[in-house]
């Protein structure tokens, strides 16, 4: 309660002030074009680039960044997204405006179509944001783990307090209520790997719902990252899969006709082994980038009704804070949610692949 | 719909970044944290193990001095009813004792007394005789004063002894 009578002020405060700053910067340009909410949104989630920071006035303040491209024509290119500050072109390269590659870098083709180079691994907005937030799960981790190390030299087995308590709490979670038991009594080989899975998922996503610089960026919402995770969990699945997990995929326990002449069982189960990254894939991507965009759209609410009327959009305005709040709440929900489920059906693929026979199984119970 | 299609440069940097990130974490982080975690809960887990073993022995501990007490105060009943059984049987003995030595005094003292008595009835008829000797003689002489007598008196005598 105490909370909310200290924001609501605020919120009105804002819902007051805001439209009048709005205004005052709209006069400038009362002709200015409608507001494309979807492109508003789309240039926010989507990968670029360069890391457009703010706008001051006129003046973007943006991190430009590498480009680093692979083509038949220049062979190993790079060079500074800058060049399209002021250039359309750079050395047969540009960004196209339109079409499947949208926002993407392009060349001319001998045909004379605007082609995709043949390898893209610029450092892009995402993979920027990818690097920071590695480094910093990186620097959380190791900054943790020296806690334990310090006091373990000692022998001292103490609890820790603050951030490293919270940290060590996550970590106890992850092995209490994911890995053991959903892998059983081989958990302790998958433990890093799910415990890095959920750490970078939890702070990509925390990092996500920061509305400014480091934060901000779409890392989890983009499916390359979400799929990169998903090949990480398919390794870990079939790498370390026992005998029984590849005997239930090529000759399961079903009627014969089932498997030969046709291997229809073996063929769903296969594909199974692909359709079970893919779903986590999907999930987590989809669950991020609609957060993103439900919270995006909430904020561009304000700037439509704002061109509308003065009186609707600073209504509006007070409606949107509060929903937007609300839904960063949500987010903050969604990323620990997000994060969990993904560690946990990694867990539970990585527990069936470890399973064993039945009655082997039940002998040991 | 290009939100759908993954870029293939960032999932190259993605999985570099990752793969990295994840062969430190789980070569220099994780392992520390979980270690201790472990270790930590090992130790707790035997803490209560131990704890509830205290409590048992000492559960253990608790009946086994009842029991001792509860010996000791049987012991001790015992002992007491053992020395009152033990007086009584000694202070009837010394009665009984002092009963029989009271009476073997006095059947001395009987005897004795009887003795005495006998002895003194002895004396008595002693001293009866002697008299009555003496008496005799004394009436012989007087009867024998004279010739005459004498002679009738030893006549009779001889008479008697001879018949």
């Amino acid at each position: 309660m105490q909370v909310a009578q200290k924001v609501l002020p605020l919120l009105f405060a804002l819902a007051v002030l805001f439209p009048l700053t709005a205004s005052a910067a709209g006069k400038d340009s009362a002709d200015a074009p409608d507001i494309d909410v979807k492109k508003i949104i789309f240039e926010h989630v989507k990968d670029a680039y360069e890391w457009h920071i703010t706008t001051v006035g006129d003046k973007h303040i943006s991190i430009y960044l590498p480009i680093i491209v692979y083509s038949s024509r220049t062979g190993w290119t790079s060079f500074s997204s800058s060049v399209f500050h002021h250039h359309d072109e750079y050395n047969g390269f540009s960004i196209a405006r339109e079409g499947d590659n949208e926002g993407k870098i392009v060349e001319m083709a001998a045909d004379g179509s605007m082609q995709r180079p043949i390898l893209d691994i610029s450092i892009t907005k995402t993979v920027l944001a990818v690097f920071l937030n590695a480094i910093l799960l990186v620097v959380i981790v190791l900054s943790v783990a020296s806690w334990y190390k310090r006091r373990g030299n000692k022998g001292s087995l103490e609890t820790p307090k603050g951030f490293v308590g919270a940290f060590e709490m996550m970590v106890d979670f992850v092995i209490e209520d994911i890995a053991k038991p959903n892998i059983g009594k081989n958990y302790a080989r998958f433990l890093p790997y799910l415990l890095t899975a959920f750490f970078f998922i939890f702070l990509s996503n925390i990092m996500g719902i920061i509305p400014f610089f480091p934060g901000g960026s779409n890392v989890t919402g983009n499916i390359a990252v979400t799929m990169a995770l998903a090949i990480c969990t398919f390794i870990a699945v079939n790498l370390f899969g026992n005998r029984e997990y590849w005997k239930e995929i090529l000759w399961p326990d079903v009627p014969v006709w089932l498997k030969l002449p046709i291997p229809l069982m073996p063929f769903i189960e296969v594909f199974g082994m692909f359709v079970k990254p893919f779903a986590l894939m999907i999930r987590l991507f989809a669950n991020i980038l609609a957060g993103h965009t439900v919270v995006l759209a909430f904020v561009c609410i304000i700037f439509v009704t704002m061109s509308v009327s003065l009186a609707i959009g600073s209504a509006m305005t007070f409606v949107s804070v509060v929903f937007t709040v609300f839904i960063n709440f949500l987010e903050l929900l969604v990323a620990f949610i997000q994060a969990f489920v993904f560690t946990m059906l990694s867990a539970v693929f990585i527990g069936m692949a470890q399973h064993e026979p039945h009655g082997h199984n039940a002998h040991e119970q | 719909m290009s939100f759908l299609l993954p870029d293939a440069g960032l999932l190259f940097w993605m999985l570099v970044v990752f793969g990295i990130v994840f062969f430190i974490l789980a070569r220099y982080g994780f392992p520390a944290i979980v270690a201790m975690l472990d270790e930590r809960k090992r130790l707790i887990d035997e803490s209560v193990r131990s704890a509830k073993e205290a409590n048992e022995r000492l559960v253990a501990i608790n009946a086994e001095s009842e029991a001792i007490l509860k010996s000791a105060r049987d012991e001790q009943a015992r002992l007491l009813r053992e020395a009152t059984a033990m007086r009584e049987e000694l202070i009837k003995e010394a009665r009984e004792r002092a009963g029989k030595e009271g009476e073997k005094m006095l059947a001395e003292t009987r005897r004795v007394i009887e003795m005495e008595k006998e002895e003194a009835v002895r004396d008595i008829r002693r001293q009866v005789a002697e008299l009555s000797v003496e008496v005799a003689q004394k009436i012989l002489r007087r009867e024998l004063s004279d010739e005459n007598k004498q002679r009738s008196v030893i006549e009779a005598l001889i008479n008697e002894t001879v018949e």
